[in-house]
């Protein structure tokens, strides 16, 4: 057998998880010996066409001809994996959904009907089956590999789903909100950052999305209890992850919370 | 001959996604499209209505590659908006973190998606197996870059550590100090690069009469404040920014076309015109590099933008280095600011050139309007001009060869198609 062939694609996103492979400086020559990088237009201008053993998935559907194009990558892919918020929530592009995308792109360009757009930007999981998700905005480098190497071994891959609370009590950071009020997504976010923000005295922002199980109406409590209007609270759940279930779930009560509240 | 049109259908070692599609008749180049189709993702749009605080977060998704240039552009912009003032000390960590952006971004251009194309690879990790020391050089610098950034900046992509009025906390002066020793070895390895890429066999090509346009100081290097400077003479405040320059909307691409308003010509920002326009101001190891290299005074051959981004590596790393060994990290992390309603414009030098925003914001500190106008989209009309050009120099039967040197110079510009979006693949048709 051949070496394992890596494919990795686009869609509507940054270009930053596929990079993470990329800022694996010191990895990157030993990763490219053990498996065979066939389709990676952002590094290489050999691409070659399917099958192929593993597909990274960047990015987010919000044209008509990208949902088609993720079937095509789907039926070509052994094991299919999405890399970062925008393949796996939708992004920060899926703040247009709910919203007016027709006024949105009217905002932008003065010809709108040049241009084909959905209405929402979706994660991969709601066109096609994906195999293993991978967080974070951008994702995590290290959990990348890690990843990439379970795959090779023929283990399942392994990520951790606890809250940055406990990475920040790992890294013995004092707690930003307990220490200074500032107000903090962690209790609800998934790790796999190793807690930075709090490291910087600032709060979380979720850029992870929701951690297993998250009490994201526990949270809102407090943070209005501390002086938030519910406005302000549900703007903080908008932003990277808006489309995760349970960060959407709890934004729209938060706003409904708003409008009954004017 | 009769009429054809050669396409690239994926324009590769870019960031983001797009073609290129030429129609020749004969030999005569009837149209050339840089076909931008990567998708819109709106930030204009969705960033109103947003607290003034979430800006730099959420524009530094517009690239992975250069977060850092949207953050500062964003924070110096909203700060003009409420009239704030950053002390010195916050000024040069801002510089310094634009340092490791350019070292992060040009090691990785160089490198991995340009320098291949010189010396006939698909790939940089290809063209490592036979320039292993060139190439893992290469990557060390980047990942100075990429350390340098993490370090300041929390992380290297999308930084968590900027916010409007500085940064929400300094770092501590053993964090900055570990980093010297490297940026030591770093400044010797950039100039050995440059001298690398400078060896490389140049096509004889300039660009017919192009406008160079970038920031410009009168004591440093551009980087986050000037007037802009143009090579015709012009000086623009960057206050009438948008009276000077025009967007304009192209069938073929999600990207906007920008001309000049009084000559109605496309113009070109970047390395190349930085380095045309301020060589005086580079440090003195990189003017000294580009004195030995002989880079002509105004250098318009855009292949060689390989060579400026090496020497803005070298200035970066020289930078850094004198604000690593003697930062003070004193005084306060950011500058405390009350809420107006008013309108704030800033542009700052990013990897690709001058990168304009401007904010309108209420009383409540929420965003009203917001307009962000990257380097790539004010290159396209450029590039594509250019390529006009460069055509009839490597016209041949062979389609493949003609298309794949068309994609060469499209990369010596290091588009970087997800901002403009906010690229490439070549089709060239004969009819
Ligand atoms: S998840 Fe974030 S870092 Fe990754 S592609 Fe999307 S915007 Fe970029
Ligand atoms: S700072 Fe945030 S993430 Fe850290 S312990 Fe406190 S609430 Fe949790
Ligand atoms: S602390 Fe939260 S916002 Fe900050 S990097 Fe980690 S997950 Fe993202």
């Amino acid at each position: 057998m051949g070496k394992p062939k890596l494919g990795v694609f686009k869609f509507a996103s940054c270009d930053g998880c596929q990079l993470s492979l990329l800022d694996a400086e010191d990895q990157l020559l030993a990763v490219a010996e053990v498996i065979d990088i066939v389709h990676f237009p952002e590094a290489s201008s050999r691409l070659e066409s399917g099958p192929y053993d593993i597909a990274l998935i960047e990015g987010s559907i919000t044209t008509p001809h990208d949902a088609e194009r993720i079937q095509q990558i789907r039926r070509d892919s052994k094991f299919l994996m999405t890399i970062g918020a925008c393949a796996t929530a939708g992004g920060i592009q899926a703040l247009r959904n709910g919203a007016d995308t027709t006024e949105f792109m009217q905002a932008v360009y003065a010809t709108p009907e040049y241009i084909q757009v959905l209405d929402q930007s979706t994660a991969i999981a709601e066109h096609v089956k994906v195999d293993f998700e991978l967080r974070g905005c951008p994702i995590n480098q290290y959990q990348l590999i890690e990843v990439i190497q379970s795959l090779l071994a023929g283990r399942t891959p392994r990520t951790p789903k606890h809250s940055v609370c406990l990475d920040c009590k790992r890294r013995g950071t004092v707690c930003v909100t307990v220490a200074q009020g500032i107000a903090c997504l962690g209790p609800v976010t998934q790790s796999g950052c190793d807690a930075i923000c709090p490291s910087y005295h600032r709060g979380c922002y979720g850029c992870y999305g929701p951690a297993a199980q998250p009490n994201l109406v526990s949270l809102s409590t407090q943070t209005l209890k501390a002086g938030d209007s519910p406005a302000e609270a549900a703007h903080r759940l908008q932003n990277f992850n808006v489309s995760a279930p349970a960060f959407h779930q709890e934004s729209q009560r938060l706003t409904d919370q708003a409008r009954e509240q004017n | 001959m009769g009429n054809r049109t050669i396409k690239v259908e994926t324009l590769t070692r870019v960031e983001g996604e797009g073609g290129l599609y030429i129609r020749l008749n004969g030999e005569a180049v009837d149209e050339v499209r840089l076909e931008i189709y990567e998708p819109p993702r709106l930030f204009e749009a969705l960033l109103r209505g947003r607290p003034l605080e979430d800006v730099p977060d959420i524009t530094a998704r517009i690239c992975g590659i250069c977060p850092v240039a949207y953050q500062m552009s964003s924070v110096h912009a909203l700060e003009a908006a409420l009239e704030v003032t950053v002390s010195p000390e916050i000024r040069r960590l801002r510089r310094l973190l634009y340092c490791g952006e350019w070292i992060e971004s040009h090691g990785l251009h160089m490198h991995l998606l340009h320098a291949p194309d010189f010396l006939g690879f698909d790939s940089g990790l290809e063209m490592a197996k036979q320039f292993p020391e060139e190439v893992n050089r290469g990557l060390r610098l980047k990942k100075h870059g990429n350390q340098l950034v993490d370090m300041l900046g929390g992380r290297a992509i999308h930084p968590i550590n900027v916010c409007v009025g500085g940064f929400y906390r300094l770092p501590t002066r053993k964090e900055v100090q570990k980093l010297i020793p490297d940026f030591e070895w770093g400044l010797n390895a950039a100039i050995e690069t440059t001298r690398w890429v400078a060896s490389f066999d140049f096509p004889d090509f300039e660009s017919p009469d192009c406008e160079y346009i970038s920031l410009s100081h009168p004591d440093e290097y551009p980087m986050n404040a000037g007037v802009m400077k143009t090579s015709s003479g012009d000086t623009i405040d960057v206050a009438n920014y948008e009276a000077e320059f025009e967007e304009l909307q192209v069938p073929h691409s999600t990207a906007l076309h920008a001309i000049r308003k009084s000559t109605g010509r496309p113009y070109l920002l970047g390395p190349l015109a930085r380095i045309n326009l301020n060589r005086d101001r580079l440090s003195p190891s990189a003017q000294k590099l580009a004195d030995e290299i002989k880079l002509e005074p105004v250098c318009c051959n855009p292949h060689k933008a390989i060579i400026a981004r090496g020497l803005e590596i070298i200035h970066a790393y020289e930078e850094a280095l004198m604000i690593l060994r003697d930062q003070p990290l004193k005084g306060k992390s950011r500058e405390s600011y009350e809420y107006q309603a008013g309108k704030g414009m800033s542009a700052t030098e990013a990897p690709r050139g001058t990168l304009f925003h401007r904010y309108i914001v209420d009383k409540d500190g929420k965003i009203v309007e917001a307009s962000i106008v990257p380097p790539t989209s004010q290159n396209q009309a450029q590039i594509e001009a250019d390529l006009k050009q460069w055509i009839s120099h490597v016209i041949s039967k062979d389609e493949r060869e003609t298309a794949r040197k068309c994609e060469n110079l499209v990369r010596a510009y290091d588009p970087c198609i997800s901002c403009s979006t906010h690229f490439l693949n070549v089709k060239i048709e004969r009819t």
